[in-house]
């Protein structure tokens, strides 16, 4: 029995891949499973290779890995571009209707099923999928009680009927396996697991969710790739809420939206990928300038412009830092995992409350749109804090004579109180041009000095986020010091513990808060290490330049990058790392 | 009830003397005081010109954002909280030009807000270049030799666009366009009211008297029917969009909110953000 195996299932797109993944891995999560499933999908909508990949494990697993037990293929085209990830014991499980061959130079063994051919018989051809399920689970030793539940709440819609010709697939496909291969792949089950109930979820499913604890009614967006299911979530979901979405005519009517709505007291949100976030720099800043709440998505992708749209990479890092002209408070944080995204959101719109600033959540594709187990949220962990908001006149002062409402009032911290429009004696302007504490346009060389001070005042101090590392450091000195952000967290981790198991002393830091950035913090964990690895999904260093900008140390410092579109293996952290550690560079 | 002096406050404009936007600030005041707002009521989203700066000699809330996005920052704002009056303004480069696309979807979504253009048919901000508004052959800073892009027609572009409620009004005559705007408060969608405005120093042919002898009063027209959206294309193109009054309404079309699934009548901004126990437990279902 193995504790984990990693399986994929590809044909071409539309085909029903999507599906055929979705009902496996829901059984798989209700059985107390770990998951981690990546979908490999082109920018074309019909038609070209499609596969989802899936790891399945009895303890916690985030990331792809580097070879691959069972191949589920239907057509010829899924096992030639992808076979050579099969290692010597790996199976191939391929629909006899195209009479599949095994490329040279693999070894793997291929049973041939003939899933249509079943399925019609069964009742119809669409049915192959759920074969394939049968075959699939068959290999792996999973009981078949696991697909009752999941294979009704899909089809019960259609009638009983449906239901139950589905189970009658996923049951043929798994005896023609028991009877074909004789018992012959023992090799393949997997343990049983813990059976504890967790959640399976993308990114974007936990940031769309925490917008929704976070009290967020309203969102402004225009789709894009891999930004969308966010809005299709809060699509599906805001109205149950009294919200709304907005399909607007472009990024910058999405953000000014946001903004308006924010100053109008809702909790408003934006998602979008680089090209999105491109356009929304100028009003980024004006939230910045007028001191509005506002928080904002970036889903990264392979840039620059169109780049690779499908594609895994985290080069909008500088972008997200520096991009808006003039200086503004602004916040950036990145989760790494869903369950983090989660919490993150929820955090986002209080901290963009608590400063009046725009905080950006930084994501990436494989984050975003990567599946992956979750522990069960936390429902007492969600908190909504309002920061100095001023929501109706109880309390105001009576303004005599046209007199204004000091909304950008001088303070010891930097953050004034802001009262939402509709609220009598709260009367007060508000202007991207430089101004006083009414908010009047002032060009007083002293008023804006002050001004300036008081909005970058704000974060100065430091902000109050709860995670701003995630620290995995059990060495005091370590020969290594892996250092990462967002979706690379679990192969980080792999890397480390091969890393580890060869007797390298390694420590791994992931980066949570990227602006204000926690030099202290990033600076202690540097000091342990003799050197200092920053992996990340691009090609010129971009988080490596802010630890050197902001901690120094910049000689024990290198960068393995990774800029083909595809997520980082454990293999290649091993190797890039084992790399440095010999040669002491990479 | 607030007079049109409550909505005036202490800032002294600095616009030219003689500037058209001078009466679109003071038809608001009065339209405002008209309809029995009180300053706290409205809020009043501009865009950046000389006609943006009008928020801020308003005294109501104002929001100044930046150029040619007053339109998504006031529907934003109207969403956020629907018992707000809301008004856009900003000049015709605002709207016309680099916020376009915002017009026309505007336009077509239709959200509950009174947008008011000063249109000068010049960029009087940035001294005089040309507009999408400037006629061709008109000579600025950015055409010496003459504009020779054609004219945009923001109204019959507004009708195209499904508008439900399409005005024009001129600076001299401050009855009219008062009275105009409080239609467009009214008016429950989208209002676009067009105001010729004229521009003093950087426009010399469009002048006050260029206007007086060139302008139509639909309103002394008696065969006009502003509900016929045909007519009111016909009359735009007869006079060269040279026309002021109510061009089009449409009485009928429901606003945005209206329209919006489950959107309730108490506004967004007032509603309890916390998701009860049940609503989290059944949402975090679906992922289990
Ligand atoms: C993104 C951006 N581009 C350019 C400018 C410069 N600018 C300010 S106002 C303006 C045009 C003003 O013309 P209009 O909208 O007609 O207003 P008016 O001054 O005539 O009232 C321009 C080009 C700016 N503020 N922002
Ligand atoms: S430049 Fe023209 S538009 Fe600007 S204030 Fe002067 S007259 Fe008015
Ligand atoms: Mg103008």
């Amino acid at each position: 029995m193995i504790k984990q195996l990693s399986w994929k299932v590809g044909g071409q797109q539309g085909e029903g891949i999507d599906s055929t993944g979705e009902i496996f891995s829901t059984a798989l999560n209700r059985l107390g499973y770990h998951l981690y499933g990546y979908r490999h999908f082109s920018s074309r909508i019909k038609g070209g290779h499609s596969n989802t990949k899936i790891r399945i494990s009895i303890r916690p697993i985030r990331a792809v890995s580097d070879d691959l037990d069972v191949l589920v293929a239907f057509d010829q085209e899924t096992i030639d571009l992808n076979a050579h990830e099969l290692h010597d014991r790996g199976v191939i499980l391929a629909d006899a209707k195209f009479k599949p061959v095994v490329p040279e130079g693999v070894s793997a063994r291929l049973f041939s099923v003939p899933f249509t051919k079943i399925a019609q018989d069964v009742g119809l051809a669409q049915m192959k999928n759920m074969v394939a399920v049968g075959a699939s689970s068959a290999l792996l030793g999973l009981p078949l009680e696991a697909f009752q539940g999941v294979i009704e709440e899909k089809f019960s819609r259609k009638g009983q009927q449906v239901v139950d010709k589905n189970m009658e697939a996923i049951q043929s496909g798994v005896d023609h396996v028991l009877k074909e291969t004789g018992g012959m792949i023992e090799d393949l089950k997997l343990e049983p697991s813990d059976g504890k109930k967790r959640l399976y979820m993308i990114g974007n499913d936990a940031i769309a969710l925490g917008a929704i604890a976070a009290g967020a009614r309203l969102m402004a967006a225009y789709p894009i790739t891999p930004s969308s299911e966010i809005m299709e979530y809060l699509i599906k979901q805001l109205s149950k809420f009294g919200g709304t979405v907005v399909q607007t005519e472009d990024e910058i009517a999405a953000i000014s939206m946001v903004l308006g709505a924010n100053y109008g007291g809702v909790r408003a949100l934006t998602a979008s990928a680089g090209p999105g976030l491109s356009l929304m720099t100028e009003a980024i800043g004006l939230a910045g300038m007028t001191e509005t709440p506002a928080v904002i998505v970036d889903t990264q992708r392979g840039g620059p412009s169109t780049g690779l749209p499908t594609k895994q990479e985290q080069s909008d890092i500088n972008a997200m830092l520096y991009s808006t002209h003039g200086e503004i408070p602004k916040i950036v944080i990145a989760p790494s995992t869903a369950e983090e995204c989660f919490y993150d959101t929820i955090q986002a719109f209080n901290l963009a409350d608590r400063y009046q600033c725009p905080v950006i959540i930084l994501s990436d594709l494989a984050l975003s749109l990567g599946k992956q187990t979750v522990e069960p949220l936390d429902y007492d962990r969600i908190s909504i804090d309002r920061g100095n908001l001023i929501t109706d006149s109880e309390g105001l002062k009576q303004l005599e004579n046209s007199e204004l409402f000091k909304r950008y009032e001088w303070t010891e911290d930097g953050v004034s109180s802001r009262v939402l429009p509709g609220v009598k004696n709260g009367l007060h302007h508000v202007t991207g041009v430089e101004h006083d504490e009414v908010g009047r346009p002032s060009e007083n060389p002293l008023n804006r000095q002050r001004m300036v001070e008081k909005r970058l005042k704000k974060l100065e101090q430091g902000i109050d986020f709860e995670h701003p590392v995630h620290v995995d450091a059990e060495h005091e000195e370590a020969d290594l010091l892996i250092v990462g952000i967002g979706s690379t967290r679990g192969v980080i981790h792999e890397g480390m513990e091969r890393l580890q198991a060869d007797g390298v002393t390694v420590n791994h830091l992931h980066i949570r808060q990227l602006l204000p950035f926690p030099a202290e913090t990033v600076k202690k964990e540097m000091a342990k290490a003799k050197k200092v690895v920053v992996v990340e999904n691009n090609a010129t260093g971009q988080l490596a330049s802010q630890l050197k900008l902001h901690v120094g140390m910049a000689d024990k410092i290198s960068h393995v990058g990774k800029y083909d579109g595809n997520p980082f293996l454990p293999s290649e952290i091993y190797n890039q790392c084992k790399e440095l550690l010999v040669h002491g560079h990479v | 009830m607030a007079t049109f002096k409550e909505f005036r406050n202490k800032v002294k404009p600095n616009w030219c003397p003689g500037c058209g936007d001078f009466s679109v600030l003071a038809a608001m005041q009065r339209a405002f005081a008209n309809q029995g707002l009180e300053p706290e009521d409205v809020t009043l989203v501009s865009g950046i010109g000389c006609s943006g700066r009008i928020s801020g000699y308003m005294n109501a809330y104002g929001f100044h954002g930046i150029h040619g996005r007053a339109l998504p920052i006031a529907q934003g704002l109207k969403l956020a909280n629907r018992d707000l009056t809301v008004v856009a303004a900003g000049g015709d480069g605002d709207g016309f030009a680099i916020g376009m696309s915002h017009t026309i979807h505007a336009i077509r979504r239709n959200v509950d807000i009174t947008y008011i253009v000063m249109d000068n048919q010049v960029y009087g901000l940035t001294k005089g270049q040309t507009s999408p508004r400037s006629e061709m052959g008109f000579k600025t800073k950015s055409t010496p030799k003459g504009a020779i892009e054609a004219t945009i027609a923001p109204l019959e572009m507004a009708l195209t666009a499904g508008a439900g409620f399409v005005a024009q009004a001129f600076s001299s005559d401050l009855k009219q366009m008062t009275r105009l705007i409080e239609e467009g408060l009214n008016h429950k969608g989208f209002s676009l009211i067009n105001v010729y405005s004229p521009c003093v120093t950087y426009n010399k042919i469009n002048t006050y008297d260029w206007f007086k002898e060139n302008l139509t009063n639909l309103e002394q027209d008696e065969s006009y029917d502003p509900s016929d959206r045909m007519m009111a294309m016909q009359k735009l193109m007869e006079n060269n969009g040279l026309v002021t009054g109510l061009i089009y309404q449409n009485k009928e079309r429901k606003s945005y909110e209206e329209m919006i699934s489950g959107f309730r009548e108490e506004p967004l901004a007032k509603q309890d953000l916390k998701l009860p126990k049940e609503d989290f437990d059944q949402l975090v279902a679906e992922f289990a």
